[in-house]
Protein backbone atom coordinates (compact mmCIF):
# COMPACT_ATOMS: atom_id res chain seq x y z
CA UNK A 1 0.00 0.00 0.00
CA UNK A 2 1.60 3.26 -1.07
CA UNK A 3 1.08 6.54 0.66
CA UNK A 4 1.61 10.11 -0.32
CA UNK A 5 2.38 13.15 1.79
CA UNK A 6 2.38 16.55 0.22
CA UNK A 7 2.32 20.18 1.19
CA UNK A 8 0.92 22.92 -0.94
CA UNK A 9 2.07 26.55 -0.72
CA UNK A 10 2.79 26.41 2.99
CA UNK A 11 3.33 29.69 4.80
CA UNK A 12 4.15 29.95 8.47
CA UNK A 13 4.47 33.15 10.47
CA UNK A 14 5.70 33.01 14.05
CA UNK A 15 5.35 36.32 15.87
CA UNK A 16 6.66 38.98 13.51
CA UNK A 17 8.80 36.64 11.46
CA UNK A 18 7.83 34.78 8.33
CA UNK A 19 9.65 31.44 8.56
CA UNK A 20 8.77 30.18 5.10
CA UNK A 21 6.47 31.22 2.34
CA UNK A 22 4.83 29.28 -0.50
CA UNK A 23 6.76 26.14 0.32
CA UNK A 24 5.60 23.00 -1.49
CA UNK A 25 6.78 19.42 -1.34
CA UNK A 26 5.61 15.94 -2.24
CA UNK A 27 6.74 12.63 -0.86
CA UNK A 28 5.80 9.08 -1.78
CA UNK A 29 6.34 5.67 -0.26
CA UNK A 30 9.97 4.65 -0.50
CA UNK A 31 11.38 8.16 -0.63
CA UNK A 32 13.10 10.54 1.73
CA UNK A 33 12.56 14.26 2.18
CA UNK A 34 15.41 16.25 3.65
CA UNK A 35 14.75 19.70 5.07
CA UNK A 36 17.86 21.84 4.96
CA UNK A 37 18.68 25.20 6.37
CA UNK A 38 20.58 27.17 8.98
CA UNK A 39 19.93 26.90 12.70
CA UNK A 40 16.68 28.57 13.61
CA UNK A 41 15.40 28.75 10.04
CA UNK A 42 12.24 26.84 10.87
CA UNK A 43 12.96 23.16 10.16
CA UNK A 44 11.44 22.00 13.42
CA UNK A 45 8.50 24.38 12.98
CA UNK A 46 7.86 22.92 9.53
CA UNK A 47 7.81 19.38 10.92
CA UNK A 48 5.50 20.50 13.73
CA UNK A 49 3.27 22.21 11.17
CA UNK A 50 3.12 19.09 8.98
CA UNK A 51 2.28 17.01 12.05
CA UNK A 52 -0.60 19.39 12.75
CA UNK A 53 0.75 20.92 15.94
CA UNK A 54 1.23 24.42 14.54
CA UNK A 55 -1.45 26.12 12.53
CA UNK A 56 -0.22 27.30 9.16
CA UNK A 57 -0.92 30.82 7.96
CA UNK A 58 -1.67 29.51 4.50
CA UNK A 59 -1.48 26.24 2.61
CA UNK A 60 -2.59 22.69 3.25
CA UNK A 61 -0.83 19.46 4.07
CA UNK A 62 -2.32 16.40 2.36
CA UNK A 63 -2.08 12.77 3.43
CA UNK A 64 -3.04 10.44 0.56
CA UNK A 65 -4.62 13.43 -1.13
CA UNK A 66 -6.88 14.41 1.76
CA UNK A 67 -6.20 17.48 3.97
CA UNK A 68 -4.73 16.18 7.23
CA UNK A 69 -7.23 18.06 9.43
CA UNK A 70 -9.93 15.82 8.00
CA UNK A 71 -8.09 12.57 8.67
CA UNK A 72 -6.16 13.55 11.76
CA UNK A 73 -6.49 10.21 13.50
CA UNK A 74 -5.47 8.14 10.48
CA UNK A 75 -2.61 10.51 9.80
CA UNK A 76 -1.37 10.44 13.41
CA UNK A 77 -1.76 6.68 13.35
CA UNK A 78 0.60 6.57 10.36
CA UNK A 79 3.45 8.59 11.80
CA UNK A 80 6.04 8.42 14.52
CA UNK A 81 8.16 11.39 15.43
CA UNK A 82 11.73 11.50 16.66
CA UNK A 83 11.75 14.96 18.18
CA UNK A 84 14.54 17.06 19.57
CA UNK A 85 13.30 16.28 23.07
CA UNK A 86 12.98 12.52 23.28
CA UNK A 87 9.59 12.49 25.05
CA UNK A 88 10.67 9.66 27.30
CA UNK A 89 10.23 9.69 31.05
CA UNK A 90 13.48 10.01 33.00
CA UNK A 91 12.07 8.23 36.03
CA UNK A 92 10.99 5.12 34.12
CA UNK A 93 13.11 2.36 32.66
CA UNK A 94 13.54 1.68 28.97
CA UNK A 95 11.05 -1.18 29.00
CA UNK A 96 8.44 0.84 30.95
CA UNK A 97 8.79 3.77 28.56
CA UNK A 98 8.47 1.69 25.42
CA UNK A 99 5.65 -0.36 26.95
CA UNK A 100 3.67 2.85 27.30
CA UNK A 101 4.33 3.82 23.67
CA UNK A 102 3.14 0.40 22.58
CA UNK A 103 -0.39 1.09 23.74
CA UNK A 104 -0.59 4.37 21.82
CA UNK A 105 -0.04 3.32 18.21
CA UNK A 106 0.13 0.26 16.00
CA UNK A 107 3.17 -1.81 16.89
CA UNK A 108 5.30 -3.91 14.59
CA UNK A 109 5.84 -7.64 15.01
CA UNK A 110 9.56 -7.16 15.47
CA UNK A 111 11.09 -8.84 18.47
CA UNK A 112 11.91 -6.06 20.99
CA UNK A 113 15.03 -7.92 22.14
CA UNK A 114 16.39 -7.92 18.60
CA UNK A 115 15.71 -4.21 18.26
CA UNK A 116 17.47 -3.44 21.56
CA UNK A 117 20.41 -5.59 20.46
CA UNK A 118 20.69 -3.81 17.14
CA UNK A 119 20.58 -0.37 18.75
CA UNK A 120 23.10 -1.41 21.39
CA UNK A 121 20.80 -0.74 24.33
CA UNK A 122 19.98 -4.27 25.43
CA UNK A 123 22.08 -4.08 28.60
CA UNK A 124 20.42 -0.79 29.66
CA UNK A 125 16.96 -2.31 29.96
CA UNK A 126 16.73 -2.16 33.74
CA UNK A 127 18.15 1.34 34.16
CA UNK A 128 16.02 4.45 34.51
CA UNK A 129 16.34 6.75 31.50
CA UNK A 130 17.68 9.58 33.65
CA UNK A 131 20.91 7.64 34.22
CA UNK A 132 21.58 7.11 30.50
CA UNK A 133 23.71 9.41 28.37
CA UNK A 134 22.10 11.72 25.83
CA UNK A 135 23.19 9.45 22.98
CA UNK A 136 21.79 6.36 24.67
CA UNK A 137 18.48 8.15 25.22
CA UNK A 138 18.39 8.96 21.51
CA UNK A 139 18.86 5.27 20.77
CA UNK A 140 15.88 4.46 22.98
CA UNK A 141 13.86 7.02 21.01
CA UNK A 142 14.97 5.21 17.84
CA UNK A 143 13.70 1.96 19.35
CA UNK A 144 10.27 3.61 19.60
CA UNK A 145 10.35 4.16 15.82
CA UNK A 146 11.44 0.62 15.05
CA UNK A 147 8.82 -0.90 17.32
CA UNK A 148 5.93 0.98 15.74
CA UNK A 149 4.34 -0.19 12.55
CA UNK A 150 3.88 3.12 10.74
CA UNK A 151 4.86 4.25 7.23
CA UNK A 152 5.86 7.83 7.99
CA UNK A 153 8.91 8.75 10.06
CA UNK A 154 9.58 12.31 11.17
CA UNK A 155 13.18 12.76 12.24
CA UNK A 156 14.26 16.07 13.67
CA UNK A 157 18.07 16.25 13.66
CA UNK A 158 18.40 12.48 14.15
CA UNK A 159 22.19 12.60 14.36
CA UNK A 160 22.39 14.83 17.43
CA UNK A 161 24.34 13.28 20.31
CA UNK A 162 25.06 10.08 18.37
CA UNK A 163 28.56 8.68 17.83
CA UNK A 164 29.80 7.74 14.37
CA UNK A 165 28.41 4.20 14.50
CA UNK A 166 25.13 5.63 15.68
CA UNK A 167 24.96 7.98 12.72
CA UNK A 168 25.70 5.16 10.28
CA UNK A 169 23.06 3.06 12.02
CA UNK A 170 20.43 5.81 11.60
CA UNK A 171 21.20 6.02 7.87
CA UNK A 172 20.92 2.24 7.55
CA UNK A 173 17.62 2.22 9.39
CA UNK A 174 16.19 4.95 7.15
CA UNK A 175 17.35 3.06 4.05
CA UNK A 176 15.73 -0.12 5.30
CA UNK A 177 12.52 1.68 6.21
CA UNK A 178 12.25 3.33 2.80
CA UNK A 179 13.12 0.14 0.92
CA UNK A 180 10.22 -1.55 2.71
CA UNK A 181 7.84 1.09 1.42
CA UNK A 182 8.08 3.56 4.27
CA UNK A 183 8.87 7.24 3.94
CA UNK A 184 10.84 9.67 6.01
CA UNK A 185 10.95 13.42 6.56
CA UNK A 186 14.28 14.45 8.02
CA UNK A 187 15.51 17.81 9.21
CA UNK A 188 19.28 17.87 9.01
CA UNK A 189 22.00 20.45 8.71
CA UNK A 190 24.78 17.97 7.97
CA UNK A 191 25.53 15.98 4.86
CA UNK A 192 23.42 12.88 4.76
CA UNK A 193 24.35 9.90 2.60
CA UNK A 194 21.33 7.68 2.28
CA UNK A 195 20.84 5.61 -0.84
CA UNK A 196 17.15 6.18 -1.45
CA UNK A 197 15.37 8.59 -3.79
CA UNK A 198 15.72 11.90 -2.02
CA UNK A 199 14.02 15.25 -2.35
CA UNK A 200 15.67 18.24 -0.73
CA UNK A 201 13.80 21.30 0.44
CA UNK A 202 15.87 24.29 1.37
CA UNK A 203 14.38 26.72 3.87
CA UNK A 204 15.80 30.22 3.45
CA UNK B 1 14.72 -8.60 10.81
CA UNK B 2 15.20 -6.94 7.43
CA UNK B 3 12.48 -9.15 6.06
CA UNK B 4 9.67 -7.74 8.18
CA UNK B 5 7.73 -5.42 5.98
CA UNK B 6 5.24 -2.71 6.78
CA UNK B 7 1.78 -4.10 7.20
CA UNK B 8 -0.68 -3.75 4.37
CA UNK B 9 -3.98 -1.98 4.63
CA UNK B 10 -5.29 -0.12 7.64
CA UNK B 11 -3.15 -0.63 10.69
CA UNK B 12 -4.64 -1.64 13.96
CA UNK B 13 -4.39 1.13 16.51
CA UNK B 14 -4.90 -0.03 20.11
CA UNK B 15 -8.40 0.80 21.40
CA UNK B 16 -9.11 4.06 23.19
CA UNK B 17 -9.32 2.39 26.59
CA UNK B 18 -5.79 1.04 26.11
CA UNK B 19 -4.60 4.62 25.71
CA UNK B 20 -6.53 5.76 28.77
CA UNK B 21 -5.31 2.83 30.84
CA UNK B 22 -1.72 3.23 29.72
CA UNK B 23 -1.58 6.95 30.62
CA UNK B 24 -3.13 6.27 34.02
CA UNK B 25 -0.71 3.43 34.65
CA UNK B 26 2.29 5.47 33.56
CA UNK B 27 1.37 8.43 35.77
CA UNK B 28 0.71 6.20 38.77
CA UNK B 29 4.08 4.54 38.22
CA UNK B 30 5.74 7.96 38.04
CA UNK B 31 3.98 9.04 41.25
CA UNK B 32 5.16 5.83 42.92
CA UNK B 33 8.75 6.54 41.90
CA UNK B 34 8.50 10.13 43.09
CA UNK B 35 6.37 10.04 46.23
CA UNK B 36 7.28 13.62 47.16
CA UNK B 37 4.84 15.06 44.63
CA UNK B 38 2.01 13.07 46.20
CA UNK B 39 2.99 13.62 49.82
CA UNK B 40 3.49 17.41 49.69
CA UNK B 41 -0.18 18.39 49.17
CA UNK B 42 -1.26 15.71 51.63
CA UNK B 43 1.16 17.06 54.21
CA UNK B 44 -0.14 20.59 53.59
CA UNK B 45 -3.72 19.38 54.12
CA UNK B 46 -2.82 17.64 57.38
CA UNK B 47 -0.83 20.64 58.64
CA UNK B 48 -3.59 23.19 58.08
CA UNK B 49 -6.20 20.93 59.65
CA UNK B 50 -4.12 20.20 62.77
CA UNK B 51 -2.77 23.73 63.26
CA UNK B 52 -6.15 25.43 63.08
CA UNK B 53 -7.51 24.08 66.40
CA UNK B 54 -4.27 25.05 68.11
CA UNK B 55 -4.69 28.62 66.92
CA UNK B 56 -8.38 29.15 67.69
CA UNK B 57 -8.42 27.36 71.02
CA UNK B 58 -9.88 24.07 72.21
CA UNK B 59 -13.49 25.19 72.73
CA UNK B 60 -15.60 22.20 71.63
CA UNK B 61 -18.43 24.32 70.32
CA UNK B 62 -16.17 26.43 68.14
CA UNK B 63 -14.34 23.40 66.70
CA UNK B 64 -17.56 21.58 65.81
CA UNK B 65 -18.80 24.72 64.14
CA UNK B 66 -15.68 25.45 62.07
CA UNK B 67 -14.59 21.86 61.33
CA UNK B 68 -16.33 21.31 57.94
CA UNK B 69 -15.24 24.70 56.64
CA UNK B 70 -11.60 24.28 57.60
CA UNK B 71 -11.36 20.77 56.17
CA UNK B 72 -12.89 21.88 52.91
CA UNK B 73 -10.75 25.01 52.50
CA UNK B 74 -7.62 22.97 53.23
CA UNK B 75 -8.69 20.27 50.73
CA UNK B 76 -9.33 22.88 48.02
CA UNK B 77 -5.96 24.57 48.53
CA UNK B 78 -4.11 21.25 48.68
CA UNK B 79 -5.66 20.19 45.36
CA UNK B 80 -4.74 23.52 43.76
CA UNK B 81 -1.17 23.00 44.96
CA UNK B 82 -0.93 19.63 43.28
CA UNK B 83 -2.57 20.71 40.01
CA UNK B 84 0.32 22.84 38.87
CA UNK B 85 2.51 19.83 38.15
CA UNK B 86 -0.12 17.96 36.13
CA UNK B 87 1.32 18.71 32.66
CA UNK B 88 4.58 20.54 33.44
CA UNK B 89 6.91 17.54 33.35
CA UNK B 90 5.28 16.17 30.19
CA UNK B 91 5.68 19.59 28.59
CA UNK B 92 9.35 19.84 29.53
CA UNK B 93 10.54 16.40 28.45
CA UNK B 94 8.60 16.41 25.18
CA UNK B 95 6.17 13.61 26.02
CA UNK B 96 3.29 16.06 25.66
CA UNK B 97 4.28 16.49 21.99
CA UNK B 98 4.27 12.72 21.63
CA UNK B 99 0.79 12.51 23.15
CA UNK B 100 -0.43 15.23 20.78
CA UNK B 101 0.73 13.35 17.67
CA UNK B 102 -0.51 9.96 18.84
CA UNK B 103 -3.55 8.47 17.12
CA UNK B 104 -5.33 8.11 20.46
CA UNK B 105 -8.04 10.72 21.06
CA UNK B 106 -6.44 13.40 23.22
CA UNK B 107 -9.45 13.79 25.57
CA UNK B 108 -9.09 10.12 26.54
CA UNK B 109 -5.37 10.48 27.25
CA UNK B 110 -6.10 13.61 29.26
CA UNK B 111 -8.81 11.76 31.17
CA UNK B 112 -6.25 9.06 31.96
CA UNK B 113 -3.85 11.63 33.33
CA UNK B 114 -6.59 13.33 35.36
CA UNK B 115 -7.71 9.98 36.76
CA UNK B 116 -4.16 9.28 37.90
CA UNK B 117 -4.04 12.78 39.40
CA UNK B 118 -7.21 12.17 41.39
CA UNK B 119 -5.99 8.77 42.59
CA UNK B 120 -2.77 10.35 43.87
CA UNK B 121 -4.14 13.65 45.22
CA UNK B 122 -7.90 13.56 45.81
CA UNK B 123 -8.24 10.00 47.07
CA UNK B 124 -5.44 10.29 49.68
CA UNK B 125 -7.14 13.44 51.05
CA UNK B 126 -10.43 11.57 51.37
CA UNK B 127 -8.72 8.67 53.13
CA UNK B 128 -6.82 10.87 55.58
CA UNK B 129 -9.73 13.19 56.39
CA UNK B 130 -11.43 10.93 59.03
CA UNK B 131 -8.29 11.08 61.18
CA UNK B 132 -8.28 14.87 60.97
CA UNK B 133 -12.03 15.05 61.59
CA UNK B 134 -11.43 13.63 65.08
CA UNK B 135 -9.67 16.89 65.95
CA UNK B 136 -12.93 18.70 65.27
CA UNK B 137 -15.09 16.31 67.34
CA UNK B 138 -17.02 15.24 64.29
CA UNK B 139 -19.45 12.38 64.97
CA UNK B 140 -19.00 9.20 62.94
CA UNK B 141 -22.16 9.66 60.85
CA UNK B 142 -20.98 13.12 59.78
CA UNK B 143 -17.52 11.78 58.91
CA UNK B 144 -19.15 9.54 56.31
CA UNK B 145 -20.94 12.49 54.73
CA UNK B 146 -17.71 14.50 54.75
CA UNK B 147 -15.79 11.73 52.97
CA UNK B 148 -18.51 11.46 50.37
CA UNK B 149 -18.54 15.21 49.67
CA UNK B 150 -14.74 15.34 49.59
CA UNK B 151 -14.66 12.41 47.19
CA UNK B 152 -17.16 13.90 44.76
CA UNK B 153 -15.70 17.39 45.17
CA UNK B 154 -12.08 16.41 44.51
CA UNK B 155 -13.12 14.54 41.34
CA UNK B 156 -14.58 17.81 40.00
CA UNK B 157 -11.57 19.77 41.24
CA UNK B 158 -9.10 17.49 39.45
CA UNK B 159 -11.09 17.64 36.22
CA UNK B 160 -11.70 21.41 36.25
CA UNK B 161 -8.16 22.00 37.43
CA UNK B 162 -6.78 20.10 34.45
CA UNK B 163 -8.26 22.81 32.17
CA UNK B 164 -6.38 25.48 34.08
CA UNK B 165 -3.21 23.39 34.19
CA UNK B 166 -3.40 22.89 30.42
CA UNK B 167 -3.92 26.60 29.77
CA UNK B 168 -0.97 27.66 31.93
CA UNK B 169 1.44 24.85 30.97
CA UNK B 170 3.49 27.00 28.60
CA UNK B 171 3.93 29.81 31.12
CA UNK B 172 6.71 29.56 33.61
CA UNK B 173 5.46 29.66 37.18
CA UNK B 174 1.83 29.91 36.24
CA UNK B 175 0.66 28.79 39.71
CA UNK B 176 -1.01 32.08 40.67
CA UNK B 177 -2.74 32.36 37.34
CA UNK B 178 -3.90 28.75 37.56
CA UNK B 179 -5.48 29.41 40.97
CA UNK B 180 -7.20 32.55 39.68
CA UNK B 181 -8.58 30.68 36.68
CA UNK B 182 -9.86 27.75 38.68
CA UNK B 183 -11.17 29.43 41.85
CA UNK B 184 -14.43 30.77 40.35
CA UNK B 185 -15.27 27.25 39.16
CA UNK B 186 -14.04 25.61 42.35
CA UNK B 187 -15.81 27.94 44.80
CA UNK B 188 -19.29 26.38 44.39
CA UNK B 189 -17.82 22.93 45.05
CA UNK B 190 -16.33 24.09 48.33
CA UNK B 191 -19.49 25.93 49.40
CA UNK B 192 -21.73 22.95 48.58
CA UNK B 193 -19.38 20.48 50.26
CA UNK B 194 -18.79 22.41 53.47
CA UNK B 195 -22.47 23.28 53.69
CA UNK B 196 -23.62 19.67 53.29
CA UNK B 197 -21.26 18.58 56.09
CA UNK B 198 -22.49 21.40 58.38
CA UNK B 199 -26.10 20.43 57.72
CA UNK B 200 -25.34 16.78 58.49
CA UNK B 201 -23.71 17.87 61.76
CA UNK B 202 -26.92 19.63 62.84
CA UNK B 203 -29.08 16.67 61.74
CA UNK B 204 -30.57 18.65 58.89
CA UNK B 205 -31.35 17.43 55.36
CA UNK B 206 -28.02 17.37 53.53
CA UNK B 207 -28.82 15.24 50.47
CA UNK B 208 -29.38 18.27 48.21
CA UNK B 209 -25.72 19.19 48.52
CA UNK B 210 -24.61 15.64 47.71
CA UNK B 211 -26.80 15.51 44.60
CA UNK B 212 -25.51 18.89 43.47
CA UNK B 213 -21.90 17.77 43.97
CA UNK B 214 -22.62 14.59 42.04
CA UNK B 215 -24.13 16.58 39.18
CA UNK B 216 -21.12 18.88 39.21
CA UNK B 217 -18.78 15.87 39.04
CA UNK B 218 -20.69 14.32 36.13
CA UNK B 219 -20.78 17.60 34.24
CA UNK B 220 -17.03 18.08 34.67
CA UNK B 221 -16.36 14.47 33.73
CA UNK B 222 -18.18 14.84 30.44
CA UNK B 223 -16.93 18.32 29.49
CA UNK B 224 -13.54 18.95 31.09
CA UNK B 225 -11.46 16.42 29.08
CA UNK B 226 -12.48 18.09 25.80
CA UNK B 227 -11.71 21.56 27.14
CA UNK B 228 -8.36 20.37 28.49
CA UNK B 229 -7.43 18.72 25.20
CA UNK B 230 -8.26 21.90 23.29
CA UNK B 231 -6.32 23.99 25.81
CA UNK B 232 -3.27 21.71 25.46
CA UNK B 233 -3.28 22.08 21.69
CA UNK B 234 -3.44 25.85 22.03
CA UNK B 235 -0.73 26.23 24.65
CA UNK B 236 1.61 23.82 22.88
CA UNK B 237 1.61 25.75 19.60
Amino acid sequence: MTHKLSGDNLTLIRGERCLFQDLSFALESGTLLILEGRNGCGKTSLIRAIAGMLSLEEGTVYWDGVPVEKVRQTFHGSLVWLAHRTGLKGDLTLVENLGFERSLRAHSDRDPEEVYERLGISRLKKLVLRSLSAGQQRRVALARMLLSDVPLWFMDEPFTNLDREGRVLVMELVEEHCSKGGMCVMAAHQDVEIKVPTTRVKIQ
Amino acid sequence: MNQTSLSEGPREIPGIFFGLGATTKRDLLLAWKRPGDVLNPLFFFAMVCTLFPLAVGPSAEQLEFSGPGVLWVAALLATLLSLNSLFISDFEDGSLDQLLVSPQPLPMLVLGKTLAHWLTSGLPLVLVSPILAITYRMPLSVVGVMMLTLGLGTISLSLLGSIGAALTVGLHRGTALLSLLILPLAMPIMILGANAVSLAATNDIYSTGIWALGAYAIASLSLAPYATAAALRISNE
